[in-house]
C-alpha cells in the first residue's frame, strides 16, 4: 500500500515535470527570454556590485556570445568568457557606458551554436562576441547577417566566419568582424618570416593537425606561400584527435628527411609533447610555432627548458611589461585561480574594449535597436583605430578582417624575447 | 477493397500508427501557427529542423534495432554520407536550379541513394552472419566514414570537378567552389532546409516503417528476429529480410543527414562521430524498441532537455544524465509497467488516480 502511494507520487511528479517542460517549450519568447534574463540579471548584479544591481537591466547594452564551456575545447571558451566578464566589469566600473554579458555554451558544435544564438536572441542581444571557435562561428555568421546584429569574434579565425564564399574570400557578411588573425594570414606571415630568415633552417618539416580547421587552414596557406617563395618542405606529418599523444613516428620521419626546421601550426598542448619526444629522441631542429603555441610556458607538468629557442608568432604575451598587459594578467589571474591568460583571453578582452570604444564614439545607447547599433558599429569599426593587448593601431577592413602584425618572438630563459624583423 | 472506418484506425493493432501520425501532424500545425504568429522563440524555431532530423534517423534506427533486432552503432555514419552527398549536390546545383525547394528534394534523394548504397555494401556480407557482427561492422563504418570525409577534398570550377585525397592538391580557378574541404567539411552552404520538409520526412518515414511492419515482409522480419531457426524452417530468407530493414534504416538516416546538412551553413565531418550514433540509439532505446511513437517523444524530450536546462549552466549535463537514468529505470521496471497498465485501465473509470 505504502509502495503503491510512493509510485503514484513518482508518476505524478514525472507527468507534472513533463507537462511543465512542455509548457516552457511552447511558452515562446516571453518565457524563455524571461528565464534567461533573470539568470543573467543575477550574474550581472553579482559582478557589477559597484554599480548597483539597478543598472543591470534596461540601461545596459546586451552583449551576447557563445563558446565551448564544456567538452574538449572548454579551455578556450572559459578563457574567453572570463576575460570578457573582466572587461565588462571594468567598463561598467568606469561609469557611463554599461554592458551586460550573456555567454552561452556551444560545446564547439555548429548545431549547439545555432541554438545558443536562439537563446541570446530571445534574451535581447544587441551586440555579439559571435563564437570562440571557427566552425560554430561559420554556422551563426549568416544569422547575424540576416538579423542584422553586429558581431566580432575574438578567436574564430577561419575565413568562413567572415566570408559567405570562403573559397574565394569573397562576399563578406559585412557585420561580422574578427579580433584574431585569419588562419591564412598566419600561414603567409610564417612563410614570409622563414623566407627572410633562412639561417633558422632551410629544410622544413611540418606537423599539423588535419582534423582541425585552424591547423590545416594555416598549413594550406603556408604550403602555397612556401612554394612561391622557394622554401623547401621536406616532410608533412599529420595527426588528429585520436592519435594526438605519440609523435615519435612523425618526428623520426622528419629527422630522416633531414629537416632542420620544424614548423608546428598547432596548439600548445600537442606541441609540448612534440618538444618532449623530440628531446628524448635527441632530435633538435629549430621549432617554429604560431599563435596557438602561446601558453606553452604555463603548461602544467611541462619542462619549460625544452621550449628554449622556440620561435613563435604571437599577438600577445602575458609577460609583456606594459601597464595594460600587467593589469590584465594580474586581474585575470585573480579571477581564474592563478591561470595565466592566453591569447584567446586577450582577444576577448580586446573585443569588449573595441566595442566599448566604438559605442562611445558612435554614441550608442542601450535603448537603440540591434539594427541601429549594428549600422553605427559597422561604420565605426571600419574607420577607427584601436589599441589593445593584442596590438597597437589595429584597424579593420570592410570585410571584417583585422589588420595587426603578428610579431615573431623567441623563448629565451623562460620568457618571450622580441626578434628583430 | 477493405471498408474504411474510423474504428479500424483505432483498433488494437493500428492504434500506435494512428497516434504517431496524429501526434506529428498536430505538433506540426501548432508549431507552424506559432511561427506564423511570431510567438515561437528563436531558440525553438532554430531547434525544429535538427529535431526533425534526429526523429527521422531514430525512426530508421528503431526499424533496424527494434523491429529487425540487429544492433546498429553507425547510424551517424549513414547520416554523414547523406549529409555530405546532399550538401555537395546542392552546392553544385546552386547555380543551375535556383528554386530551393526543388534543389532540397533532389539533394535529399541523392543523400538517400548514397546512404542506401553504403547500406547495401555493408549489409550483403555482414547480414549473412548470425550474431552481433552488424554492431561491430557499423561501429567501424562510422569511424571509417568520419576519417574518409575528413581527408576528402572535392571542388569544381568552370573546367569541371577536382578531387584529391589526404593532401589538398585541388587548384581551383577563381570563382570555383570547394564542396568538401577536408577537415573543414562543407562551408558556405546555402541553408535551404525547412521545418515543413522535416515534417514531411517524418510522415514519409512513419508511413514506410508502419507499412513495412504490417506487411508480409515486416512479419517475416519480426519472425526472423524472434526465432531465426523457426523462421528459416518456414522458408523465410533471413539475410534478405534483415537486409530490407537495414537498408531502409540507412536510407532514412541518409535523408535525416541531408536535411541536417542543408540546415547549417557549415558542416564538419567530426559532427557525425560515435557519440552521435549512441545518442540516436539512446533515443530509440528510451522510446521503446519497435515503438515509433515512443521514439518520437523520447527524441523530442532528449533534444529539448539540455536546451531547457541552459539556465542551470554547468549542472545541466548532470541533470540530463540523471533524467536518462531515471527514464531507463522506469521504462524497464516490470512493476512500473504493470502499474502503468493498471493506471491506464482505471483512467477509463475516473481521473481519481492522477
Amino acid at each position: 500500500m505504502k509502495r503503491n502511494g510512493l509510485l503514484k507520487k513518482l508518476l505524478s511528479v514525472t507527468v507534472a515535470s513533463c507537462m511543465v517542460m512542455g509548457l516552457t517549450a511552447c511558452g515562446g519568447a516571453g518565457a524563455a527570454g524571461g528565464a534567461a534574463g533573470g539568470d543573467t540579471g543575477a550574474a550581472a548584479a553579482e559582478s557589477g556590485a559597484a554599480e548597483g544591481s539597478g543598472a543591470a537591466s534596461g540601461a545596459a547594452i546586451k552583449i551576447g556570445g557563445s563558446g565551448p564551456l564544456t567538452g574538449p575545447a572548454a579551455v578556450y571558451g572559459n578563457a574567453v568568457k572570463a576575460a570578457a566578464e573582466l572587461a565588462v566589469e571594468e567598463v561598467n566600473a568606469k561609469g557611463g557606458l554599461q554592458f551586460e554579458l550573456d555567454f552561452e555554451d556551444d560545446t564547439h558544435d555548429a548545431e549547439k551554436a545555432v541554438t545558443a544564438y536562439g537563446v541570446l536572441k530571445d534574451w535581447g542581444m544587441q551586440v555579439s562576441l559571435a563564437t570562440v571557435t571557427s566552425a560554430p562561428g561559420a554556422a551563426v555568421s549568416p544569422m547575424y547577417k540576416d538579423d542584422h546584429i553586429f558581431a566580432i569574434s575574438p578567436s574564430g579565425s577561419s575565413l568562413a566566419v567572415i566570408y559567405q564564399d570562403p573559397d574565394n574570400a569573397a562576399s563578406p557578411y559585412g557585420n561580422v568582424f574578427q579580433m584574431c588573425f585569419t588562419d591564412p594570414n598566419q600561414g603567409v606571415a610564417s612563410a614570409d618570416y622563414l623566407a627572410a630568415h633562412t639561417d633558422l633552417g632551410s629544410k622544413i618539416a611540418v606537423i599539423y593537425k588535419n582534423d582541425d580547421n585552424y591547423s590545416s587552414g594555416i598549413f594550406a596557406k603556408f604550403k602555397s606561400e612556401a612554394e612561391t617563395k622557394g622554401l623547401s618542405i621536406v616532410y608533412e606529418g599529420t595527426f588528429d584527435d585520436s592519435n594526438a599523444s605519440d609523435f615519435t613516428v612523425q618526428l623520426k620521419k622528419a629527422q630522416d628527411a633531414g629537416a632542420d626546421l620544424l614548423f608546428l601550426p598547432i596548439y600548445y598542448d600537442p606541441a609540448s609533447l612534440i618538444l618532449t619526444q623530440a628531446n628524448q629522441m635527441g632530435y633538435a631542429p629549430t621549432f617554429f610555432g604560431v599563435d596557438g603555441m602561446d601558453g606553452i610556458l604555463t603548461l602544467e607538468g611541462f619542462d619549460t627548458s625544452l621550449a628554449e629557442g622556440v620561435y613563435l608568432l604571437t599577438p600577445f604575451s602575458a609577460d609583456a611589461t606594459d601597464d595594460l598587459t600587467k593589469n590584465f594578467t594580474a586581474n585575470y589571474k585573480a579571477r581564474m585561480n592563478d591561470e595565466v591568460p592566453n591569447q584567446f583571453a586577450a582577444d576577448a578582452y580586446d573585443c569588449v574594449y573595441a566595442i566599448a570604444q566604438a559605442c562611445e564614439a558612435a554614441g550608442v545607447t542601450a535603448d537603440m535597436s540591434a539594427t541601429d547599433i549594428c549600422d553605427a558599429l559597422t561604420s565605426q569599426f571600419t574607420s577607427m583605430t584601436f589599441n589593445g593587448l593584442t596590438g597597437q593601431n589595429v584597424t579593420w577592413s570592410a570585410s571584417g578582417e583585422v589588420s595587426k602584425s603578428p610579431k615573431a618572438v623567441k623563448i629565451e630563459n623562460g620568457v618571450y624575447v622580441g626578434v628583430e624583423d | 477493397m477493405k471498408k474504411f472506418s474510423i474504428g479500424n484506425l483505432f483498433s488494437r493493432k493500428k492504434r500506435g500508427r494512428t497516434i504517431s501520425f496524429l501526434m506529428v501532424i498536430v505538433a506540426y500545425i501548432i508549431m507552424q501557427t506559432m511561427m506564423s504568429t511570431g510567438s515561437l522563440s528563436s531558440l525553438f524555431s532554430g531547434l525544429l529542423v535538427p529535431l526533425c532530423c534526429y526523429i527521422v534517423a531514430a525512426i530508421g534506427l528503431n526499424l533496424n534495432v527494434g523491429v529487425s533486432g540487429e544492433l546498429n552503432l553507425g547510424q551517424a555514419g549513414f547520416m554523414s554520407v547523406g549529409a555530405f552527398t546532399a550538401v555537395s549536390v546542392s552546392g553544385y546545383l546552386a547555380a543551375g536550379i535556383p528554386n530551393p525547394v526543388i534543389r532540397l528534394i533532389i539533394s535529399i534523394i541523392a543523400g538517400v541513394i548514397a546512404a542506401a548504397i553504403f547500406g547495401i555494401l555493408i549489409g550483403v556480407p555482414v547480414l549473412k552472419l548470425e550474431g552481433d557482427y552488424l554492431a561491430i561492422v557499423t561501429l567501424a563504418f562510422g569511424q571509417i566514414i568520419k576519417s574518409i570525409v575528413t581527408n576528402m577534398y572535392l571542388g569544381f570550377d568552370e573546367n569541371g570537378f577536382q578531387f584529391s585525397f589526404v593532401d589538398n592538391n585541388t587548384k581551383l580557378a577563381p570563382g570555383g567552389k570547394m564542396l568538401l574541404n577536408g577537415p573543414m567539411g562543407a562551408t558556405g552552404t546555402e541553408r535551404i532546409s525547412t521545418f515543413t520538409m522535416g515534417a514531411i520526412l517524418i510522415i514519409i518515414s512513419l508511413f514506410i516503417v508502419y507499412n513495412l511492419m504490417f506487411s508480409r515482409c515486416g512479419r517475416a522480419i519480426m519472425a526472423a528476429r524472434d526465432n531465426r531457426i523457426a523462421a528459416e524452417s518456414v522458408g523465410i530468407g533471413i539475410s534478405r529480410t534483415k537486409m530490407l530493414a537495414f537498408v531502409i534504416s540507412a536510407s532514412l538516416a541518409g535523408a535525416a543527414g541531408a536535411l541536417y546538412g542543408l540546415n547549417y551553413s557549415t558542416l564538419v565531418p567530426a559532427k557525425f562521430d560515435f557519440n552521435t550514433s549512441i545518442l540516436i540509439l539512446v533515443y530509440v532505446v528510451l522510446g521503446g524498441l519497435g515503438n515509433m511513437t515512443g521514439t518520437i517523444i523520447a527524441t523530442v524530450i532528449l533534444v529539448l532537455l539540455p536546451e531547457l536546462l541552459r539556465s542551470m549552466q554547468d549542472y545541466r549535463m548532470l541533470i540530463y544524465a540523471v533524467v536518462l537514468i531515471v527514464i531507463m529505470l522506469l521504462t524497464n521496471n516490470e512493476t512500473v509497467i504493470t502499474k502503468l497498465k493498471l493506471l491506464q485501465k482505471s483512467l477509463g473509470g475516473g481521473a481519481k488516480n492522477v
